[in-house]
């Protein structure tokens, strides 16, 4: 089994509200100075080699479903 | 008129848009998530609450559901398509509207009666109200906060597709967006909840009776 990583962002224009809230706690435990955006990793098992194809299939399901990229950006990462 | 309404695992509202339905002289039937038959119904309503427990994003599952293959055919051939919240949230995730919601600006999940403008009597759901006419539609969302890239909110501008707009934005929508439409008319999504603006037993505030009127008369036609 081979591991492929999707990273998923909310875009940098786009008001990240999860994101706000942490760097606020961090300001409130005395952590100056970090400004903090929050997205999600999804880690995936291929069974298999991690073929070019494998990797386009995933770019698709991840383009289509993993992300919304109406407001997010994502990365494949094998 | 038949109107059906999808209940997904996690939906809400959809007994109180069936009520909301047959209290305005309509014809309620309940469909099935991962049912793709659509019992013949002249109109679907997708409720409100929440689907598939909104993993991932709020309606990106739903999205994917048997029956929704069947919902957005029906609705690229002119049936009139109505989502109300959540339902709102998945018509955005399947396309069939532009843009997305995201999390409220104040964090808060948010109930409260708020007052709408409607800005296009030119749907199926809205041709009996009148534009400029202000109406109260009970809100409750946690993820109503309507964004979408500058080309598209002036596209929707420019084409008359805002259809209500927030006389006191409570989630940090652009422009004050509670409501669009597609180009057609046909369908339409908005956070606000008119299925609990119909029963005089329960509030005062009857104005989402407009929209069960309006798809009435627009069947009708």
């Amino acid at each position: 089994m081979a591991l492929v990583v999707v990273n998923v962002m909310p875009k940098p224009e786009i008001l990240d509200p999860q994101g706000k809230a942490v760097t606020g706690a961090l300001t409130r435990m005395g952590h100056q100075g970090f400004s903090v955006r929050q997205g999600r990793r999804f880690e995936i098992q291929v069974e298999g080699e991690v073929t070019k194809a494998r990797l386009e299939e995933i770019r698709e399901f991840a383009e289509s479903l993993l992300a919304n990229t109406v407001i997010e950006d994502f990365e494949v990462v094998s | 008129m038949k109107i059906g309404v999808v209940t997904f695992p996690g939906s809400l509202d959809d007994h109180d848009a069936l009520r909301a339905v047959r209290l305005t002289g309509g014809d309620p039937v309940s469909l099935w998530h991962a049912n793709d038959d659509l019992s013949g119904v002249d109109a679907v309503i997708l409720p409100g609450g929440f689907s598939y427990g909104d993993y991932l994003r709020c309606g990106a599952i739903a999205r994917f559901s048997p029956v929704m293959e069947e919902v957005v055919r029906k609705a690229n051939q002119g049936m009139p398509l109505l989502g109300i919240c959540n339902g709102f949230q998945v018509l955005c995730e399947a396309r069939l509207l532009p843009g997305a919601l995201i999390r409220n600006e104040t964090r808060l999940f948010t109930s409260v009666s708020t007052p709408l403008r409607v800005e296009s009597s030119s749907t199926a759901w809205t041709g009996e109200f009148t534009v400029g006419q202000e109406i109260q539609i009970q809100l409750k969302n946690g993820e109503g906060n309507y964004q979408a890239d500058p080309e598209t909110v002036a596209r929707l501008e420019g084409e008359g597709r805002v259809v209500f707009r927030y006389l006191d934005n409570p989630n940090g929508s652009i422009n004050d967006i509670a409501g669009i439409t597609n180009e057609r008319g046909n369908v339409v999504g908005l956070m606000p909840h008119p299925e609990h603006n119909v029963d005089e037993k329960i509030t005062s505030d009857l104005d989402g009776r407009g929209f069960f009127a309006s798809v009435a008369a627009f069947l009708n036609s």
